[in-house]
């Protein structure tokens, strides 16, 4: 796949596509949230309550910790951890990695449980990483709008 | 990797503060997040330990305003120095767009300077990369100590490849904002020419 080298392209479609998984699965798992992220810590697609939350710093921070992590699983001689559990008193996240360079978080409370949660994002992986793996394969070609770009362009937005 | 997402006409970069140790990565960052308006910020995060070196790294996602429609939203991050830090750094360097390399310009730190110039290209190289092809720009800090190479003895050591370069003194915001313009300015133009500009 072009990923995770290739500048990658999501159009109108493909997050639709993405958002709509990602809200079956929610519904499914009684999640609050979901969120695909990619490995870069950017905010590909997200579903469901995300009211009041930093979105930006929540895929920054969990790219991260996945990366981290990954660290440790070779330490003990693993290749990575299939999943990670964040359990607080109200809200708890499970994080995994669906393919390389792809990350889906899921947001829930006790409405739900780790066990519920960790069944339906094995059902939905993959889906949404067969999805993810067609639009980061996907190329893009020629981009006659940022093709259009410029220098003055970019001089004028960059009046910091 | 530049990710370009259409549905929220978005353009999204990453852009890499390297350098030595203490050489004031972390201080550009800060100076950006105090000094920029608040609309165009979001959150300063920096993994720190308790002493403030940065542990594993800083972010500070950045909106620069719209080009052609688009939103330009750049992921600023700093890794961490010190040498023993190297998987942090090589983790933080994937997927990088643009690199803003801080030295430090007093005497004491020109080792210092070179070894972090030579690890980035080592970690360019592990990614299957290059500092010839990465877009990139210097910044020569710490201009206000005493104790400085001079600039020449600089560009002929750290700058091999004539990257656009800064003098800076990032504790006052010197070369602050001059730096993160250049390496913008030189992503977008990389980003324009692979998509068929």
């Amino acid at each position: 796949m072009n990923a995770p080298w290739g500048d990658l392209f999501l159009f109108a479609e493909d997050e639709q596509r993405l958002v709509a998984m990602l809200a079956r699965l929610c519904n499914d798992a009684k999640a609050r949230a979901a969120f695909l992220v990619d490995q870069n810590g950017r905010l590909l697609a997200a579903s469901g309550d995300s009211a009041g939350l930093d979105t930006t710093s929540l895929a920054s921070l969990v790219a991260g910790s996945i990366a981290a992590t990954e660290g440790l699983a070779r330490l003990i001689g693993e290749r990575a951890f299939s999943g990670l559990f964040h359990e607080g008193e109200r809200s708890h996240l499970y994080v995994t990695v669906l393919s390389e360079g792809l990350i889906l978080v899921v947001s829930f409370d006790r409405s739900s449980s780790a066990g519920l949660v960790r069944f339906r994002v094995r059902r939905a992986s993959d889906e949404i990483g067969q999805a993810f793996a067609e639009i980061a394969d996907r190329v893009a070609g020629a981009q006659a709008e940022l093709a259009q770009i410029t220098d003055e362009d970019i001089e004028n937005l960059l009046s910091i | 990797m530049s990710f370009i997402n259409y549905a929220a006409r978005e353009i999204n970069c990453k852009l890499v503060y390297y350098g030595p140790g203490l050489g004031g990565k972390t201080t550009n960052l800060q100076q950006i997040y105090a000094r920029i308006d608040p609309k165009a910020k979001g959150k300063l995060i920096s993994l720190a330990t308790k002493a403030e070196r940065t542990l594993f790294f800083d972010f500070l996602p950045l909106d620069l305003g719209t080009v052609r429609g688009f939103k330009t939203r750049f992921h600023l991050y700093t890794v961490p120095g010190q040498v023993f830090y190297d998987a942090s750094r090589k983790l933080i360097l994937k997927g990088a767009d643009g690199v803003v390399f801080v030295a430090d310009s007093q005497i004491e730190r020109m080792e210092a300077n070179l070894e972090s110039l030579e690890n980035l290209e080592e970690n360019l190289a592990d990614q299957g990369q290059s500092l010839d092809a990465m877009p990139h720009v210097m910044q020569y800090n710490k201009r206000d100590l005493p104790n400085v190479v001079s600039m020449p003895e600089l560009q002929v050591a750290l700058n091999r490849r004539n990257a656009p370069w800064s003098e800076a003194c990032a504790p006052k915001g010197i070369g602050v904002f001059e730096t993160l313009k250049a390496a913008a300015k030189l992503v977008l133009i990389d980003l324009k020419r692979k998509t068929g500009g």
